[in-house]
């Protein structure tokens, strides 16, 4: 059977890795696939190394909109970690309420986009909705809806005021009851479990050796988490579970980032009524010279950040690793074999970034094209409405 | 396992090709080795001892170039970064992309940003850098010079 280039991308501006992606198609299935990143490198390491610490705070957060917690977090434990020293446990208290709002609203855009390339647009306009009471509890906590710039090396910049507590727990318990519901829809739809169970396949030995990282290595039943593994912040402070599915399909990477989303709910709840009193920033002076590492849990995985300081006001070195740079090579295992038409979810099930499927064409030999990106989700989200027919479900 | 032990074993294993041992605080460990054992390193952390790679960061520091490859074992939490110095007349070192596919995209990234070359590597073209970006210009390197004055972009266009 004649072979077809699948050209996807080349790239969305949203996250700080836009992907092109080459598949090669057999008919229906997918027989390779190529990736090439690097369309919206910037520079963030080199122009970070020209800024003094306390301006990179504010560069780092903007590598990012979706992540705009998770790097300046990783970057000031980074800075922190050259003396190294604690910040206070206000402050700690304070990042990881900001952090797990972080997580949740970030589990909610991609399980809502999940539902609408699936076909499940109830799912979509559900998931957004809740996800706007998040965003509304990060404004009355940070004064912006993205982009808190609640960060900086020893602490942070913005107190939570008490009054603030009671309105902020409300909001909170009033996405529970839409969170729950959505759980109990994904475990209980035998349409969603035909559609992405056994689709994409990750292996345990796969995921240890891709070293992937965050929800895609959970759903294959390595446990790792940094919360866990390297507690920061305040999460030993408190019991919660990290949550892990066996089987790495596209199915339990829904089910982990579903049910990973209560877990945070519980967190910031226990954080923001246990908040201690005290100082939000141990008011760090000079940077001696040395070496830090800073990584925490960001919404895809672990972010890593490595500083080196000569003892200047800049730094000499700083590297950013963002978890999508691990877990974005995963599909040359997941997706060969895959059909056409599960390509677009298994490429998403990692939760990279969406705009690029936005951009998909499908070309055949002669260079016409055949499939655009609405296309593709169209024939994803046909697969879905045939298997429903089929059931009998509508 | 502890951390300990671990490190007790790794300077047993390893006696003739570590140089200095750095440790930062209880998890972190700065371990400098030669260039020549970083395969055997990085086999025995990754398989034996279970740990996960990290990342790898390259620094030109001025008068070599260094290559920091993180590992964490994380049952014990302890943060190991392997040092290697490169002399900036023979920047080549062993990839380890055959090891483990997540040395893959890091080292083709170092090759473009510091123009270190790794033998071995099974797919060594840009990652980031775009396809017009001329060859033997490297811009992580201490000694770039960013206002190019062919460029389009800096000529104020």
């Amino acid at each position: 059977m004649g072979r077809t280039i699948v050209p996807i991308g080349p790239y969305h501006p949203l996250q700080e890795e836009p992907e092109f992606f080459t598949l090669t198609v057999e008919g229906e299935r997918v027989v390779g696939v190529d990736a090439r990143i690097g369309y919206n490198h910037r520079g963030i390491e080199k122009l970070s190394e020209r800024k003094t610490f306390d301006q990179s705070t504010f560069v780092i957060e903007r590598i990012c909109g979706i992540c705009s917690t998770s790097h300046p977090f990783a970057y000031t434990r980074a800075v922190e970690d050259v003396f190294p020293m604690e910040v206070p446990e206000r402050a700690k208290y304070i990042r990881t309420i900001v952090a797990e709002g972080e997580r949740v609203h970030s589990h909610l855009l991609w399980l809502g986009l999940a539902g609408h390339f699936l076909g499940y647009n109830t799912v979509f306009m559900w998931a957004w909705k809740i996800r706007e009471e998040i965003l509304d509890v990060m404004e009355i906590l940070s004064g912006n809806r993205n982009n808190y710039a609640m960060f900086k090396p020893g602490g942070v910049r913005r107190d939570i005021k008490s009054d603030d507590i009671p309105v902020v727990l409300k909001k909170i318990d009033s996405i529970v009851p839409t969170l729950e519901l959505l759980r109990k829809a994904v475990i209980d739809d035998p349409v969603l479990h035909a559609r992405t169970k056994g689709v994409g396949i990750l292996t345990k030995q796969e995921a240890i050796d891709f070293c992937a990282l965050g929800p895609t290595s959970r759903a294959s039943g390595v446990a790792r988490d940094i919360r866990k593994d390297s507690p920061y912040g305040a999460y030993n402070r408190m019991q919660w579970k990290m949550i892990i599915t066996e089987n790495g399909d596209v199915f339990d990477k829904l089910v982990v980032r579903i049910l990973e989303m209560l877990e945070s709910v519980r967190i910031m709840k226990y954080c923001l009524n246990e908040l201690p009193d005290g100082e939000i920033d141990a008011n760090l002076k000079d940077i001696p010279p040395g070496e830090g590492i800073g990584h925490i849990e960001a919404p895809r995985g672990e972010t890593f950040h490595y500083v080196k300081s000569d003892g200047t006001n800049r730094p000499v070195r700083h590297k950013v690793r963002a978890p999508t740079f691990m877990n974005l090579p995963t599909y040359k295992a997941t997706i060969v074999g895959e059909t056409i038409s599960d390509a677009t979810i298994i490429l998403a099930a990692i939760d990279p970034c969406y705009c690029c499927t936005e951009r998909v064409a499908v070309k055949n030999a002669k260079g016409k094209k055949i499939f655009d990106g609405e296309d593709l989700i169209k024939l994803s989200q046909r697969k879905t409405e045939k298997i429903r027919s089929k059931m009998g479900v509508k | 396992m502890n951390g300990n032990d671990l490190l007790n074993g790794i300077r047993d294993k390893f006696k003739d090709d570590i140089t200095n041992v750095f440790e930062k605080s209880e998890t972190r460990v700065y371990i400098d080795i030669t260039a020549e054992s970083i395969v055997r390193f990085a086999n025995y952390l990754f398989r034996d001892a279970g740990a996960r790679f990290n990342i790898a960061s390259g620094t030109d520091a001025r008068d070599h170039m260094e290559i920091l490859y993180h590992f964490i074992v994380e049952e014990i939490n302890l943060l190991i970064s392997l040092r290697v110095k490169l002399d900036k007349s023979k920047l080549e070192i062993q990839s380890l992309a055959n090891l483990f596919e997540g040395a893959n995209w890091i080292e083709r990234e170092m090759n473009e940003m510091l123009g270190i070359t790794f033998h071995g590597h099974p797919d060594m073209r840009r990652l980031l850098l775009s396809d017009d970006w001329p060859e033997g210009v490297y811009p992580l390197r201490c000694d770039y010079k960013e206002w190019d004055p062919n460029a389009i972009r800096d000529r104020g266009v």
